[in-house]
Order: C-alpha cells, then sequence, then structure tokens
C-alpha cells in the first residue's frame, strides 16, 4: 500500500513534469503566455445579449481577472448615450440610428419584444430579484476596471461619433488589436 | 476558533451582485483578513467556490441557515 503510493506520487510529479514542459513549449511556439483575461466580443445589441455579457464581465473583474469587452456592429449602439436620439452623419445612416435607437436603457429583446412589452415585464421581474439591469451592470464594470472598447470601424461606419458615446470607455480599436486582445486572453467570447 | 472576520451584507442580492459587493469590500482589506459573506442568492452555493478558485481567495467555511448562506473566505 504504502509502496504503491510512493509510486503513485513519483509517477504524478513525472506527469506535471512533462505536462509542464509541454506547456512551456507551446508557450514558447506561440510566442507568448496567455493572461488570466477574458475577452469578449459584444456583436449584438439586444437586451438577452448585452445583459449576460455584463454579468460574466463583471464577475470575471470580481474574481480578478482582466477583463476587455469589444462593441462593434449593434453592439456598439448599447454605449451610446441615453440622451441621444440620433445618430449618423447622412440620411441613411440617421435613418438606421432611428431603426436602432441606442443607449442600454432603450434596448429591445431579441425574442417577444413586443414593442417593448416584453422588456419592461423583464425589468420588472429583475428588480423584483434584484438582478442589476445592464444600465447599472455597465456602470459597475466601468467601476471595476472592465476595459469597454468601441469599435472604430464601426464608428466609421455607421456614423457614431465619440461624443455620441458614454464616458470612460477605452480608445476605439480595429480588428488586429481586437484579434490581439482575443490572443492573449484564455477566455474569448463571440455574444 | 476565534477570528475577527468583516462581515459583507449581499442578502437579497441576486447574481452578479453578491460578487461585486464581496469584491469591493476585499479591495478594502490586506492579505489574510477574513471576511464573512452573507447571501441569499442560491446561486452563491456554486458561485462563490468558483470564485474562489478563479481568484485564488480561500474559501474558509460555508454554512446555510434559515435560507441565509454564509460564507468565511481569507484574502489571498
Amino acid at each position: 500500500m504504502g509502496d504503491a503510493t510512493e509510486n503513485g506520487s513519483t509517477d504524478t510529479a513525472d506527469l506535471t513534469k512533462l505536462i509542464d514542459q509541454a506547456l512551456a513549449e507551446r508557450d514558447a511556439r506561440d510566442g507568448f503566455n496567455k493572461r488570466n483575461k477574458i475577452t469578449i466580443v459584444a456583436w449584438d445589441g439586444h437586451l438577452d445579449r448585452i445583459w449576460p455579457t455584463l454579468i460574466l464581465s463583471t464577475s470575471a473583474a470580481a474574481s480578478g481577472m482582466e477583463v476587455s469587452v469589444f462593441f462593434t456592429f449593434w453592439g456598439l449602439f448599447a454605449l451610446v448615450k441615453p440622451e441621444k436620439r440620433m445618430t449618423g452623419k447622412e440620411w441613411m445612416t440617421k435613418a438606421l440610428s432611428v431603426l436602432n435607437p441606442g443607449a442600454m436603457k432603450r434596448a429591445k429583446l431579441s425574442r417577444y419584444n413586443f414593442a417593448g412589452m416584453g422588456p419592461w415585464m423583464l425589468g420588472k421581474v429583475a428588480e423584483g430579484y434584484k438582478t442589476p439591469h445592464p444600465t447599472e451592470l455597465l456602470e459597475m464594470a466601468r467601476d471595476m476596471g472592465v476595459r469597454l472598447i468601441p469599435c472604430q470601424m464601426t464608428m466609421d461606419l455607421m456614423g457614431v461619433k465619440k461624443e455620441d458615446l458614454i464616458d470612460g470607455l477605452e480608445e476605439p480599436i480595429g480588428a488586429a488589436t481586437a484579434l490581439l486582445e482575443m490572443k492573449e486572453s484564455s477566455i474569448q467570447l463571440f455574444i | 476558533m476565534s477570528i475577527t472576520a468583516t462581515t459583507v451584507d449581499a442578502r437579497g442580492q441576486s447574481c452578479p451582485g453578491p460578487l461585486v459587493t464581496l469584491f469591493r469590500a476585499l479591495k478594502d482589506g490586506g492579505p489574510g483578513d477574513v471576511f464573512e459573506l452573507l447571501a441569499t442568492d442560491p446561486g452563491s452555493k456554486s458561485d462563490v467556490p468558483s470564485w474562489a478558485t478563479l481568484s485564488g481567495n480561500e474559501l474558509l467555511e460555508a454554512s446555510h441557515e434559515d435560507g441565509v448562506f454564509r460564507y468565511l473566505i481569507r484574502k489571498a
């Protein structure tokens, strides 16, 4: 019994050494170590997508992880200031922004929206359960050091200016920088 | 066992409330400080141990009484 345990622990030590070696080789090949970091690409602006994105972001930050959220396409509109009714440069992007009003508090549900009844009811239920609304979670995330990064290309395409967006955001970045954020993260999500 | 623990009251809060409240309380403490987290969120049963694994803080004790979950945590 004693021998078996001893043999077992020797084997485990050997195995651990082999694994460490393999990991070091992989890291050398990749050129860097993955960090204790999560990067989320927030592509969709619907309430029922942005909400879990922000729950994961704040939970990760509370767990001591670095967190980056890259807001692109419809996701970017969640970062529009609540008092902004319209964004865009010419009539087409302006019309699009009216069809897709920005700001977290105006986010629609991807299903069961029923002209705003769905989000209103979900908000009421969440209030009862003391689940923070995305508007509140976004502020929490910012306070906890979550990096909220707008997509430069979406801003250009949709005519969204920096002053249209809420304060406390990172500098806008492009796809390559977003890829770098993802590459150095141990968790990457596209939501 | 006589440990002086700072109580963190997250009763009534739901995911991710208790973890955010705990994170904020821990920021004011030093390494080795012990915190007592009170929560009513049933999700905290799995979430607090997971949080401890992720963050490297130590979960010393977990108990449940009259609908209140109590966790003793030592800051890393």
